[in-house]
């Protein structure tokens, strides 16, 4: 049977004729045949074309003159020909090789499938799974029953008080027994927030995730939000990330990667950065909020318009390529508990690896920022803009906090709640400027090691400012529309 | 009526035009009536030794063109003739393509932009106004069919290489069967056993050669 398979691909004629003449020009070892590299060369492919011109001297020339006369020689790109002819093979190998039963009809699958793709049923069922996944189960369980556990009985109850006990032992200068298990310490501060806190969250997070992601969901989800996203410069392509930002913005902010194009990249990172909370800062927030349906309508509408408002602006004064959606429609399928474990495992250990040394790095800053007194003067500093949006000079420490921790800083107002220093209005405030806030330390430094040092810094200050615009605003206009919340 | 060379001085006119070109050398076509049927209606000016389209000559100049490269279209497209022999056999058809005729080939074949030859074919009237016309079509880009529409792929017109480059990865390849699953918000078409999503531009490049 195979012998009626030949080995290489013949193309027609002049396409033969040029491949054997740039393979006559080709004397150095590429590794692969030089059929192949002359294929890649006609295909454009730029990394052979400069591993060409680098190692064939003089010959790089005539070489460049075939490509370009080849190309001038045909009416469509060469990809086009080259790829049709193989297509062409790859069918009638697999005409050869396999029969299909006529007559499929629709199964169930076929049928979840279309309902998933429906614009009218697609919405329902995206609040659904935003609920039960994100809300119950990542916000109710994981935030709450987890962290409760580990942050109150583990660390607090055991590792904490071994800890310090073990390091003021064995140390004997103040400032290094800060810097370890201090307030703010890299164990009791950094350490404990990655284990007991982020990683309850992340790992439900994650969890919830792969099932939606191994049962096909994400691709019918991006098909049906393309045409909204297109409006503030994404595809439908970029949801995933988005989503995964609900999780961790920070981890979302590398996924960003996936992205196509760097006008894509930029315009995902400034969202996750600015209109995304995190789920440990959701947690908080809704905790904020909870007592108060109205407030969490005015939070949600704020931050929903603040999305909208400015993709659609950084879409229109970014330069570059406007973005194309298309994206297999895979079947749908039952997840399988031994995948979803594997991945949800193999994405905590990257989230450990890239973002624990970042949590590490907040509590060397915040003991640095102690010892030398600017944290204190920073505070000083923001009580103006604070209080430039009605809140109480206490709230600039949380805004502080915030940037080392998004839902810290959320939690430091949770604080100032009970201790009843917040109106209503002020609580909604308060919230909508802590999500919109600078992102968290881990976050900003992520920013600037994805999109560059000052593509970072440039995000920073203007979610600095807008945040604090927008919190202005909308204490002015719910003291103008006299609502109080 | 023109004579079928006048037709086709006008149309070398054209193309010198599109491609950047001012005047056609006068050359061979000297002392040929054609030229002089040209000029007796204005179509074309002379000087010493070139030729121009004349601003009256420009409309007829870009029909003749359009129905060359429409003949070619309806060649390679449906009747599936070699590429080698198309230039031959449309250099005779386009003359029988005559106003009225000439927009229903175009309709037909899902009014095209390019030749397939990869060179931009000019629109028509019917172009403009291709919703108000039902009429059967053979081809027709992805974003014009209705759900549950199948057919083979019939060629791409990608604007640059990215762009076909993203055709082709999924697939996207002349000859393969396609069936049209959902419009909106989205394209979903099926082309073998995989399903694909794809935005309206990308619909608008796959042109599919219906059956029924």
């Amino acid at each position: 049977m195979l012998r009626d398979f030949p080995r290489k691909i013949g193309y027609d004629d002049p396409l033969e004729i040029y491949l054997s003449r740039l393979e006559s020009l080709l004397l150095s070892d590429y590794k692969i045949s030089r059929r192949s590299v002359s294929l890649l060369l006609l295909q454009e492919d730029k990394d052979m074309l400069s591993a060409v011109k680098e190692k064939e001297g003089q010959r790089a020339g005539e070489i460049l003159s075939i490509i370009q006369e080849a190309r001038a020689h045909y009416s469509q790109p060469l990809t086009y020909i080259i790829s049709l002819r193989r297509q062409r093979e790859a069918s009638r190998i697999s005409n050869a090789v396999t029969s299909v039963k006529e007559g499929h009809r629709p199964s169930l699958r076929d049928y979840f499938s279309r309902i998933l793709m429906d614009p009218l049923i697609g919405g329902p069922i995206l609040l659904a799974v935003l609920y039960y996944g994100l809300y119950k189960f990542v916000g109710g369980f994981g935030a709450g029953v987890l962290v409760d556990f580990l942050e109150n009985t583990v660390f607090d109850k055991y590792i904490n008080p071994f800890m310090i006990n073990a390091v003021n032992s064995a140390i004997h200068f103040k400032l290094l027994q800060d810097l370890l298990v201090g307030e703010y310490g890299i164990i009791t501060l950094g350490f404990r927030y990655a284990v007991a806190i982020i990683l309850p969250i992340v790992a439900t997070f994650f969890f919830a995730f792969a099932i939606v992601e191994d049962t096909g969901y994400l691709p019918r989800l991006a098909m049906l939000i393309d045409q909204l996203f297109k409006k503030i410069g994404l595809s439908g392509r970029a949801v995933i990330p988005l989503v995964l930002g609900f999780g961790c913005s920070t981890m979302a902010t590398m996924v960003t990667r996936t992205l196509p194009t760097k006008r894509e990249r930029i315009i995902a990172t400034l969202l996750l950065s600015l209109a995304i909370p995190c789920s440990a800062q959701m947690g908080v927030i809704l905790a904020l909020l909870g007592d108060s349906p109205a407030g969490v309508i005015v939070w949600l509408g704020v931050i929903i318009f603040v999305f909208l408002i400015v993709g659609f602006l950084a879409a229109k004064i970014m330069p570059g390529e406007l973005p194309t959606f298309y994206m297999e429609i895979p079947p749908l399928r039952l997840p399988q508990l031994s995948n979803i474990l594997r991945k949800t495992a193999s994405r905590l250990k990257w989230y450990f690896l890239e973002v624990l040394p970042l949590f590490i790095m907040a509590s060397v800053f915040i003991w640095l920022g102690q010892i030398t007194g600017i944290f204190n003067a920073v505070v000083n500093i923001l009580k103006y803009p604070v209080s430039w949006i009605g809140l109480p000079d206490k709230a600039a420490v949380s805004f502080l906090f915030g940037f080392f921790r998004r839902d810290y800083g959320a939690a430091g107002l949770y604080d100032l709640k009970r201790e009843g220093l917040l109106s209503g209005n002020q609580l909604v405030v308060a919230c909508v400027t802590i999500t919109l806030f600078l992102p968290c330390i881990a976050q900003l430094l992520m920013n600037m090691k994805e999109r560059g040092l000052r593509m970072g810094i440039a995000m920073s200050v203007f979610i600095l400012f807008f945040s604090f615009g927008v919190g202005y605003l909308v204490n002015i206009g719910l003291t103008l529309i006299n609502i109080h919340l | 009526m023109l004579s079928e060379r006048a037709e086709e001085i006008l149309e070398a006119l054209w193309i010198q035009i599109e491609e950047g070109k001012k005047s056609l050398d006068l050359g061979a076509c000297r002392d040929e009536p054609a030229c002089e049927e040209l000029l007796k209606f204005g179509l074309i000016r002379i000087d010493k030794d070139h030729i121009h389209l004349a601003e009256k000559g420009r409309s007829l100049a870009m029909g003749c063109v359009r129905r060359h490269r429409l003949a070619e279209r309806l060649f390679v497209d449906v009747l599936d003739i070699k590429r080698k022999m198309i230039d031959e056999v449309s250099c005779k058809f386009e003359h029988l393509l005559h106003r009225g005729l000439e927009d229903n080939v175009c309709a037909l074949l899902g009014h095209p932009k390019v030749c397939p030859h990869g060179k931009p074919i000019p629109s028509g009237r019917c172009c403009a106004e291709k919703k108000a016309k039902k009429l059967s079509r053979i081809i027709a880009p992805l974003s014009d069919l209705e759900i549950k529409d199948k057919g083979h792929i019939g060629y791409l017109q990608a604007k640059d290489p990215g762009q076909m480059q993203k055709l082709l990865s999924i697939g996207a390849i002349p000859g393969v069967s396609i069936v049209l699953l959902q419009k909106f918000p989205s394209y979903v078409f099926q082309i073998g056993h995989s399903q694909f999503a794809i935005d309206e531009d990308l619909a608008q490049r796959i042109y599919v050669r219906l059956s029924k």
